[in-house]
């Protein structure tokens, strides 16, 4: 495939040169926008005026970078598994569990902190699903003395609860949201409404390349040295690029850091929603997979595919993973699946819990129940393939949060 | 003999400044506290002499509404109200309220999106709906629904926030509103003790630019608040205020009828 010049492409970080999207309208072919109440249109028009400063400022960007290296531990290494997939294709992980917090989040928060922080903002709120985000900004306005607010589903935080401690312990205020499912997309919602309410003092530091533009370039921006690391990690250990590309999409920021490098390139990006009990149950998170409910709509500001009812009321999902468990994915994913660079396909909660005990088991890593449903579908590929073809996973994140749920599921059986 | 919309809204305006007093716009959510209330609830309103009635379509996740909202928004679609439903509504409401007051649509994208947007104001016209506020539909992008608007005779209603730059606030004029609708301030929907203190000068900067009447909501909750708009805005918006009655367990209509005339005892110069 080919990437089209335009002539406004848009100053990048670590993405892909060249790639024009999003458009100056905020969008990815039709997929995007900001469908928002006024009041925070002016508020995004500034953080994408300030974002763009300060992507082309070279103290910014070394500040960031020195981050990244000193205090989250980058760069992650790429380990390709012993004894996990000894047929078929050989299997790397791409190891942002061994990030500072436990997953990659901790990109994306340092980088928005750092803008927040050069905005003049005294105060962030944030979403959080499996508490990984929350951790990740807690951790971040700790480091830069900031006031921080997490709004988490209550649902959440009985699942993902050494989460919340950790975030209590970081100085953070949890704050339970009750309405609707009490996950993810209530947990935006309100955050949302909190920043909206507090403009002049707040920044909402969103987790994920979803929400209203520019959220979800902005967070493509701070997560693509997942991908740009990989593949020169790749090319260095190989000699040449992986066949294919697996991570498992929630929002969609784990995935789409990692795929962005891989744009241009012959390698296959596969991104792995959650199936949750399946996808004919309709008790899951497949908002591609489901045609009958995953439809083109509006959530959270951004037009995208979304889970739906027939009278376009968002649907309550379901996953074992608190951080796929949302009923929208990121406008970027939409398009490059529409434009066929993409495929995205499911793993059910019993394939991903299976994937994450053969994991732990045969390597020694425990790896967060989100990242599991990535490799539990490229074992799925690498089992067709043949063993010199290579599989790179996104290890999004390691599964300390998981033990209870796993053991919940364990006596469930 | 059917005025299109825009005049209609217009025309009332209109009759509110000449008579020296402001307009009150109400909204409630369709189908709160129950499907049944909803028609009552209008007649009540319009009894008082309330002048336009802006009939929420309830959404799973109103972004811009505080908790009364959610929860009403919540009850309905228990009640399993949809936008049919509230087409329907609006077509019985008209017919109880007369042609004189205003009766609009106040709705997110999302339902009205999978409805088919071309279809809904076919329908909404059809109703006897006059036009429709889109709270999450940025400036930009109403313009563009403009031709689609007028080919029913429906009125765009477009929101302005106080922190909307004035070169931005002017693209209303490409809809020739019959009003605009202000917020009082940054944050969502809900009943408040005191208006902010910045809104008269955000008024008063605001009504040179826009070119319509103003009509002023977010938290007004008290026959005060209104009063004190008088000489910066043309109308009073009030929501959850109202909402909070409806809920409170009387006869919802009575409960309606009470408060609306308190308020518009406000939109009288004392
Ligand atoms: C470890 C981990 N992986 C993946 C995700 C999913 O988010 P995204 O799709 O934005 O990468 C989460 C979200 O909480 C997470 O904690």
């Amino acid at each position: 495939m080919s990437i089209r010049e335009t002539s406004r492409v848009r100053p990048s970080l670590f993405g892909a040169a060249g790639w024009p999207y999003p458009d100056e309208h905020g969008r990815y072919g039709p997929y995007g926008g900001r469908y928002v109440p006024e009041a925070l249109y002016p508020a995004l028009v500034e953080l994408e005026e300030a974002f763009s400063e300060a992507v082309e400022d070279p103290a910014f960007r070394q500040e960031l970078q020195a981050l990244l290296e000193t205090y989250a531990g980058r760069p992650t290494p790429i380990y390709r598994t012993q004894r996990l997939s000894s047929s078929g294709a050989q299997l790397w992980l791409k190891r942002e569990d061994l990030l500072h917090t436990g997953a990659h989040k901790i990109n994306n928060a340092l980088g928005q902190g750092l803008l927040a922080k050069r905005m003049g903002k005294k105060r962030l709120v944030a979403e959080t699903g499996a508490g990984q985000h929350g951790v990740a900004t807690a951790t971040v306005a700790a480091l830069l003395g900031m006031e921080c607010v997490v709004y988490m589903g209550s649902v959440d935080m009985r699942r993902q609860e050494p989460n919340v401690r950790r975030m209590r312990l970081l100085g953070a205020e949890v704050r339970p949201v009750e309405t609707g499912s009490a996950t993810l997309k209530e947990a935006v919602s309100e955050a949302i409404r909190d920043w909206l309410s507090n403009l002049g003092s707040t920044h909402y530091l969103l987790g994920s390349a979803l929400g209203p533009h520019p959220y979800p370039w902005i967070v493509r921006e701070f997560q693509a040295v997942i991908g740009r690391e990989a593949r020169a990690q790749f090319l260095q250990r190989v000699g040449a690029l992986p066949t294919a590309v697996v991570a498992c999409v929630g929002g969609g920021s784990n995935a789409i850091g990692l795929f962005h490098a891989f744009l241009s390139d012959a390698v296959e990006l596969v991104g792995v929603e959650a199936g949750g009990r399946g996808v004919k149950t309709g008790k899951h998170a497949a908002r591609f997979s489901d045609p009958e409910r995953g439809r083109v709509g509006v959530l959270h500001g951004c037009y995208s595919y979304v889970l739906q009812d027939q009278d376009g009321q968002i649907m309550n999902t379901h996953s074992v993973s608190a951080g796929l468990d949302y009923p929208a994915v990121g406008p970027e994913h939409a398009y490059l699946r529409e434009i066929g660079r993409a495929q995205y396909t499911y793993v059910t909660d019993e394939e991903a819990i299976a994937a994450l005990k053969e994991l732990a088991r045969l390597e020694g890593i425990i790896c967060a129940l989100e990242s599991a449903h990535a490799v539990a579908a490229a074992l799925r590929l690498a089992a067709s393939m043949g063993r010199d073809e290579h599989v790179l996973v996104g290890l999004s994140g390691r599964g300390d949060k998981d033990l209870e749920t796993l053991s919940a599921a364990a006596e469930g059986q | 003999m059917m005025a299109a919309g825009r005049e209609r809204l217009a025309a009332r305006l209109n009759a509110c400044s000449a008579k020296g007093r402001l307009a009150l716009v109400v909204y409630i959510t369709c189908g709160y506290p129950s499907p049944e209330a909803t028609v009552q609830v209008c007649r009540a309103l319009a009894a008082v002499g309330v002048d336009a009635i802006e009939l929420g379509v309830p959404f799973s996740d109103p972004l811009a509404d505080g908790p009364t909202i959610q929860r009403s928004s919540a009850l309905a679609l228990r009640h399993g109200v949809t936008v049919r439903t509230c087409l329907e509504m609006a077509r019985q409401v008209r017919a109880e309220v007369g042609p004189e007051v205003g009766v609009l649509f106040m709705s997110y994208w999302n339902p009205l999106f999978q409805y088919g947007f071309e279809r809904f104001l076919q329908d909404a016209a059809a109703s006897g709906a006059d036009g429709f506020i889109l709270p999450d539909m940025p400036l930009e992008e109403l313009c563009a629904l403009v031709p689609l608007a007028e080919a029913e005779g429906l009125a765009i209603v477009p929101l302005l926030a106080p922190n909307t730059p004035l070169e931005r606030a002017r693209l209303v004029r490409h809809m020739a509103p019959p009003f605009v609708y202000v917020t009082t301030r940054l944050g969502v929907t809900g009943a408040r003790a005191d208006l902010p203190q910045a809104l008269r000068q955000v008024l008063a900067m605001l009504r040179p630019v826009v070119e319509a009447p103003l009509a002023v909501g977010f938290g007004i909750s008290r026959r005060e608040h209104v009063r004190a708009l008088w000489g910066y805005a043309d109308a009073a918006v009030v929501g959850s205020a109202l909402l909070d009655r409806l809920g409170s367990g009387g006869d919802p209509a009575e409960a309606a009828a009470a408060f609306c005339r308190e308020l518009l005892d406000g939109c009288t110069k004392a």
